[in-house]
């Protein structure tokens, strides 16, 4: 990959009938991580989830393609049991179609395919606002401790570590209940407010290694005001690392937030989300298993393909990835 | 080392007094304690409201609320909670029940991960590799409450409708003798004759093993048996005596053997005191055995002194562990029949007023705890899984493992003595952080397995905005949590050298 790094200089790798292809980190980056087939699967997946839960009910107002609604009741069919059908008619199956219901109808009758698709929508919101706010918190935090070092970084790090003495689980729980209520936008923002410390701590170590690099005194020296050291010398080679960590923290608030739907301290009724979801069926499982299997497999699939995206993207930052793997 | 630790004693005082003080004000603000009441249509309304803002001395602001309730936990008394229940008699109950679940996931987590992790780092980009990593990437992805959920279902509901007749179908036995071979096959490495070959035995095994079970309706009346328990101590005994002093050297794998044979005939000798024993008398056997251990591998260990002590010492705590489990599994036809034939149970700690001898009542809480753990687990031992793995290859490709093979010594050596030490020094740390991350787990846990533990005086205390419960949740957990952080970094500069305390 790093030919150009290896090759002694480019007249002695032309001489030697290599062709040298001059890349850009990003392009380094890009291409690892599109040859990380787990992550390739994880993008397509979540891409799929995003525009199947996005487009379907629709959003902000905007109609969407499915005709039934995750308020309206509606006659039940066939006992409310999913409709869809994959199994092709040659094979014995119903045909591949996805019928009235292809979700099934939950036991007021509602559309259980626009309900499920609308707690996809609100646990992807949350998740992906806890993680900006969390990572901007923790990316600010952490460099301003790291960057500026004594009292700042003191007082800075024992906040955290203050922060971070208390379970995320419960101190999520206490937010939640106070602003379940208020809308995902709301509880979402406030549950990143509290879960930055570990992006924080990360950030802190990286600008405690980066500040003593040359470069940084380089700039020091030509009379740069720390804003744009930090800014635009240091954080920049920070980005590895922050873009890795907050994928992480998305799949992680996934599953925060619908732990916390399950508790009754998240989302509330008649909003849903995936959690909320398997929490109001739990004890559906035996009479209706697909109240409980749906939301189950979505919230599966998010965080899985969110995770491996993650991974991939690790591997595609590390540049000590050949050594481990050689 | 003093200076440091008491340093970090003051600070994780003054961080924990912030923490519950954040705590404090988050719970009094997270809704109106008096929200019941208001909907209350009894005549008596209006005094039971008075009596409760007296009890929680709502009229007071929260700063001020938290500072009694800090002055009075400085004279060691945690309060009341709403209904003028005494805090510190609930949270001993709690307590004892949530500290048995912990306890038991941690301990399972961090044998089993670590075992896994390590194999899975030897095995690099084998089958069984990848199945690892997918499977622990597959657990950091599941919902806790809806593995909770399945479990109670399946693992309990159905298995022990299932355990009324205990006969696997063929069909099952198939799947199962088919895991069974994959599992042998991904763990060979080598060319594909190998491989197909470790495929086939563990088809033949598992298959044999699973049919014999059915047959035999072992299930129904579990047990293993003298014959049995002798195998499992031998298997033992080489593997533990292969992984501490290597099988060239035979005064080690001597004694080793010893001790099994000593200890699987010792369950028959000592019947009369395994009836109905009490943990003391266990304890005091368990010592016996590592005492006659120590004292057999000293004596048969020859150069090998040391190593054969440990290898000694090792099967024989598992050979009485065998003996143990052997009792226990004794008492399950009587137990299961007492609890109406369903041993596996989800809802509680315990059999309310059950009354049975020591395996009994063992069984019972195994019974219990068996769910709840399986659930609580799966993160952690995901999370050890993959630290160990990354912990192990990243010293497998240092100098001084270079160093080790290149001096010709053997790859036991190479992986147990330089490796494997090393490898471990990191997984201190995240055992600190791990901890954390159980005790929420545990909360989620609780409600589904309706434990009566931290988890549950928790949620209740905050869905009642009862600060009393909330808080004496936190101060538990939050010291547990910082005593843990302060072992893990004590132990890391024990283990590694190269770290100075300061």
């Amino acid at each position: 990959m790093t030919l150009s790094a290896q090759a002694p200089g480019p007249d002695t790798g032309a001489a030697q009938g290599m062709t040298i292809v001059a890349r850009t980190q990003a392009q380094m980056v890009r291409r690892r991580f599109f040859r990380h087939r787990a992550a390739l699967a994880g993008m397509i997946i979540f891409g799929f989830v995003l525009l199947l839960s996005f487009s379907s009910i629709g959003f902000l107002g905007i109609p969407g393609w499915w005709d039934k609604s995750y308020l309206a009741t509606g006659a039940l069919v066939n006992q409310g049991k999913p409709t869809l059908s994959v199994v092709p008619e040659f094979l014995g199956g119903s045909g591949i179609g996805l019928g009235e219901h292809p979700f099934g109808q939950d036991d007021i009758g509602v559309d259980y395919f626009a309900k499920t698709m609308r707690g996809a929508q609100q646990s992807i919101i949350v998740a992906f606002l806890v993680a900006i706010v969390a990572t901007s918190v923790g990316t600010l935090i952490g460099a301003v401790a790291g960057y500026y070092r004594g009292k700042t970084e003191s007082v800075l790090m024992r906040f955290t570590d203050v922060m971070i003495t208390i379970p995320v689980l419960v101190i999520a729980a206490v937010i939640g209940r106070r602003f379940g209520d208020s809308g995902v936008v709301l509880l979402g923002t406030f549950i990143g407010l509290v879960i930055w410390p570990s992006m924080a701590r990360l950030l802190r170590g990286e600008f405690l290694s980066l500040r003593e690099k040359e470069f940084v005194e380089a700039a020091r020296a030509l009379g740069t005001p720390a804003r744009r050291i930090i800014f635009r010398h240091i954080l920049p080679n920070t980005v590895g690392v922050i873009i890795v960590a907050a994928t992480l923290s998305v799949a992680n608030a996934v599953l925060l937030e619908s732990a916390l739907s399950f508790l009754g301290l998240g989302v509330q009724a008649p909003d849903t989300s995936l959690g909320q979801l398997i929490n109001e069926y739990r004890t559906a499982m035996v009479t209706r298993p697909w109240l409980f299997w749906w939301p189950g497999i979505f919230i599966i699939a998010i965080a899985l393909s969110i995770n491996f995206i993650g991974d991939g993207l690790r591997d595609a930052f590390d540049p000590r990835q050949t050594r481990v793997r050689a | 080392m003093i200076v440091f630790i008491m340093r970090r004693l003051v600070i994780s005082f003054f961080v924990l007094l912030a923490a519950t003080f954040i705590i404090y004000g988050l719970t009094a603000l997270a809704g109106d304690p008096l929200e019941d009441l208001r909907q209350d249509n009894s005549p008596n309304k209006a005094q039971k409201i008075a009596e409760r803002s007296e009890r929680m001395q709502l009229d007071l602001p929260i700063p001020l609320r938290y500072l009694n309730w800090l002055g009075n936990l400085g004279r060691g008394y945690l309060g009341v909670n709403r209904d003028g229940q005494d805090v510190a008699t609930m949270l001993a109950d709690a307590l004892s029940a949530t500290l048995q679940l912990v306890l038991a996931a941690t301990v399972l987590a961090i044998t089993v991960g670590i075992v896994i992790g390590i194999t899975s780092a030897l095995r690099q980009y084998s089958g069984f590799d990848y199945t690892v990593t997918f499977a622990a990437f597959v657990c950091f992805s599941l919902p806790l409450f809806w593995v909770a959920v399945m479990l109670k279902q399946y693992m309990a509901i159905e298995f022990n409708n299932w355990l009324k007749d205990p006969v696997i179908p063929p069909t099952v036995i198939g799947v199962l003798a088919l895991l069974g071979g994959l599992v042998f096959g991904a763990l060979a490495v080598g060319e594909r004759r190998r491989r197909l070959a470790a495929f086939g035995i563990g088809l033949l095994v598992s298959g044999t093993l699973f049919t014999v079970l059915s047959a035999t309706r072992w299930f129904a009346a579990p047990g293993l048996g003298l014959p049995l328990i002798l195998a499992f101590g031998l298997a033992a005994a080489v593997g533990f005596t292969a992984l501490a002093a290597g099988l060239q050297y035979r005064g080690p794998l001597y004694a080793a053997l010893g001790a099994a044979v000593i200890g699987a005939l010792s369950s028959q000798v000592l019947k009369p005191l395994l009836v109905d024993p009490t943990w003391l008398e266990i304890g005091g056997l368990l010592l016996l055995t590592v005492a006659v251990c120590a004292g057999l591998g000293h004596a048969l260990g020859g150069l090998q002194r040391r190593q054969a002590i440990t290898a000694t010492v090792l099967t024989g705590v598992f050979t009485g562990g065998m003996v143990f489990l052997d009792r226990m599994l004794q008492a399950f036809p009587a137990y299961s029949a007492s609890v109406r034939g369903r041993p596996i149970s989800t809802i509680g700690a315990r059999t309310p007023n059950y009354v049975g001898d020591f395996w009994q009542t063992n069984l019972d809480s195994a019974g219990h705890l068996l769910l709840p753990s399986l659930a609580l687990i799966l993160i952690s031992l995901a999370t050890y899984t993959r630290y160990s793995r990354a912990s192990m290859l990243e010293v497998m490709n240092q100098d001084y493992v270079r160093t080790a093979r290149a001096k010709g010594l053997p790859e036991r050596t190479v992986v147990v003595k330089h490796a494997f030490r090393n490898g471990l020094i990191p997984i201190t740390t995240l055992m600190a952080f791990d901890f954390a991350g159980v005790i929420g787990g545990a909360v989620v846990t609780e409600t589904v397995f309706g434990w009566r533990g931290m988890g549950f005086l928790f949620t209740k205390g905050l869905n009642e905005v009862d600060p009393g419960p909330v808080m004496a949740f936190f101060l538990v957990t939050g010291t547990a949590i910082v005593v843990c952080n302060m072992i893990a970094d004590i132990l890391y500069a024990y283990l590694d050298p190269r770290i100075r305390l300061s």
